[in-house]
């Protein structure tokens, strides 16, 4: 898988795939990006009509970050979230992942996505496959992709080498896997995440059987098979039951632990509090306050935060 | 009474002895062959239709196939079958010595396509959005994500409705005839006309059709559970 994933990382720095959509360019200039910053947004707004859901938000996020997002709904929190990997089509601003503009239609928004894991309030596990396909589907589909695309290339390459002297021949890209490799070393991965959260006897099974618990840990394992740079979590365990909360905040938490950089929006204060690195408070389509988690739960400035957390805590 | 136990001697005496069962036979397999055959293709066309006809608001290429897709579906579905038959057999296909078979699993294919990309349609909008998002966000394409996500689970719903298509597509082929494809209403017409008598072979024939039916209801409740119990090992 190594040499595909070496010549899609050069076709990614010139990717011209077409993102047709009727989204028009948008109209704030692109400022100097952060070469630190794994996400940058800029001046992002998003309206619904005459709705303005985000409001003029500029924001960064390093490596290595826990960032939590917290506060009342309507406040733009999983706007915000799904705007980040380009979900929901920002109306204004730019969304930069790794120096890379999402927002632009030039760039290949599926090559940028593969690199953001997201998992959802309704863990939305695919059901017409079972546990294990729902797992290596991206990667193989990817994996066979980049094979089909190196094929491609070298026989241009070799076809082109006819004409050209022997001194001039163009070497080929080279190629060490198979279509059966890359399944293999899918199944493999996927075993071992499922292993890892404790579920590889539901290898085969589907999720409707599943409990929510389980649902949404698999969907958290399915992103991480595409060995995402950043995990985006929009609600992890508002559609739970009580007791399952735990087992899944276990395996955000392990992971936050490793070292994974996340942006979580969630109502569990206690996790943002132990887990983030650094705390959004959102409210009318802009972040009201932000700081540290022992700042924002300790000495809340902003007046909405103060009403906000006197709620919820 | 008398008069209809003759009519019902005479037509065993020509369904029988003269072999009339052959062309019967015949029939029937050529209705089978139009009606299952015509369905798989409606289900690729209106398969691909629907997916062009959902996506029409994402790229101005898919925009332009819906629009024609539209005109597909306003046409064939706007005009009877018969029309169709007789437009491709006199003019589409004059002169190119195609089997009338064929012509007709064509043209039976295209109409039900038709119907199928409505139900299609019906069925990818029931699939739950954040199916799409889902696979959008682990970096597959649109289209990927419809054809290994959403299509296979709009399959599974739109099951019942597409055995009804099966059932309706069964008995329109009766009209197969018109452009001199031995199909059952032909083989029993023949009958008939040689005979002088329309009623019995015609109460033949609804026995005929209603068994075929009987029995492709069966099939598809089977189908159905089966797609069903896969979901719940």
């Amino acid at each position: 898988m190594k040499d595909a994933e070496t010549l899609s990382a050069a076709e990614q720095a010139r990717s011209k795939t077409k993102r047709s959509k009727f989204a028009k360019a948008k109209k704030t200039p692109v400022e100097a990006v952060d070469p630190e910053a794994l996400i940058e947004v800029q001046h992002l707004t998003k309206k619904y009509g005459a709705l303005t859901v985000l409001n003029d938000i500029s924001e960064k996020v390093y490596p290595g970050e826990k960032v939590a997002i917290i506060g009342p709904s309507g406040g733009g929190k999983s706007t915000f979230l799904r705007c980040l990997n380009v979900l929901e089509d920002p109306t204004d601003g730019h969304v930069f992942f790794e120096g890379n503009n999402l927002c632009d239609l030039k760039v290949d928004i599926n090559l940028q996505r593969r690199r953001m894991g997201m998992v959802f309030q309704q863990f939305n596990l695919f059901n017409n496959m079972n546990v294990l396909k729902n797992i290596t589907l991206a990667p193989v589909h990817v994996g066979l992709q980049d094979l089909r695309k190196t094929k491609r290339k070298n026989l241009w390459i070799r076809f082109c080498n006819l004409f050209r002297s022997a001194a001039k021949k163009k070497p080929l890209y080279p190629i060490q896997t198979s279509k059966k490799q890359i399944k293999e070393d899918a199944e493999q991965n996927a075993m071992r995440l499922l292993t890892r959260i404790g579920l590889a006897d539901k290898a085969s099974v589907y999720p409707s059987t599943l409990s929510g618990g389980q649902r949404q840990r698999i969907a958290i394992v399915r992103a991480l098979a595409m060995n995402p740079k950043v995990m985006l979590f929009d609600e992890p365990t508002s559609a739970l039951d009580p007791e399952m909360v735990g087992e899944v905040l276990e395996l955000i938490k392990e992971l936050a632990d490793e070292g994974m950089t996340m942006v979580i929006v969630t109502h569990e204060m206690g996790f943002a509090r132990e887990v983030a690195t650094r705390v959004l408070f959102m409210a009318d389509g802009k972040i009201a306050e932000q700081g540290p988690p022992a700042q924002i739960f300790g000495a809340p400035q902003n007046a909405r935060l103060r009403d906000f957390l006197s709620k919820v805590l | 009474m008398n008069d209809f136990t003759h009519k019902l001697e005479v037509f065993f005496k020509y369904f029988i002895d003269y072999e009339n069962y052959k062309i019967v036979l015949t029939g029937l397999r050529n209705t089978l062959v139009i009606a299952v055959c015509g369905l798989i293709i409606g289900i690729v066309i209106g398969s691909i239709v629907a997916a062009f006809k959902v996506a029409g608001s994402r790229s101005k290429v898919a925009k332009v196939i819906s629009y024609i897709g539209d005109a597909y579906t306003g046409l064939f579905r706007g005009t009877p079958i018969v029309v169709q038959l007789i437009i491709f057999h006199f003019i589409i296909f004059r002169g190119s010595g195609i089997n009338t078979l064929l012509e007709a699993v064509l043209v039976f294919g295209l109409n039900s396509g038709a119907y199928v990309a409505e139900i299609m349609r019906g069925g990818i909008l029931s699939v739950d959005i954040g199916q799409t998002e889902a696979g959008r966000t682990l970096g597959l394409s649109y289209t990927t994500t419809m054809f290994r996500v959403v299509i296979p689970q709009a399959i599974k719903n739109v099951v019942p409705t597409l055995g009804n298509e099966l059932i309706a597509l069964t008995k329109d082929t009766s009209v197969a005839g018109y452009v001199a494809t031995m199909d059952l209403n032909a083989a029993f017409t023949a009958i008939a006309g040689a005979t002088y008598d329309y009623l019995v072979p015609y109460l033949f024939l609804a026995l005929v059709y209603l068994v075929l039916v009987i029995l492709m209801t069966v099939m598809i409740r089977q189908i159905e559970r089966r797609m069903r119990k896969s979901e719940r090992r």
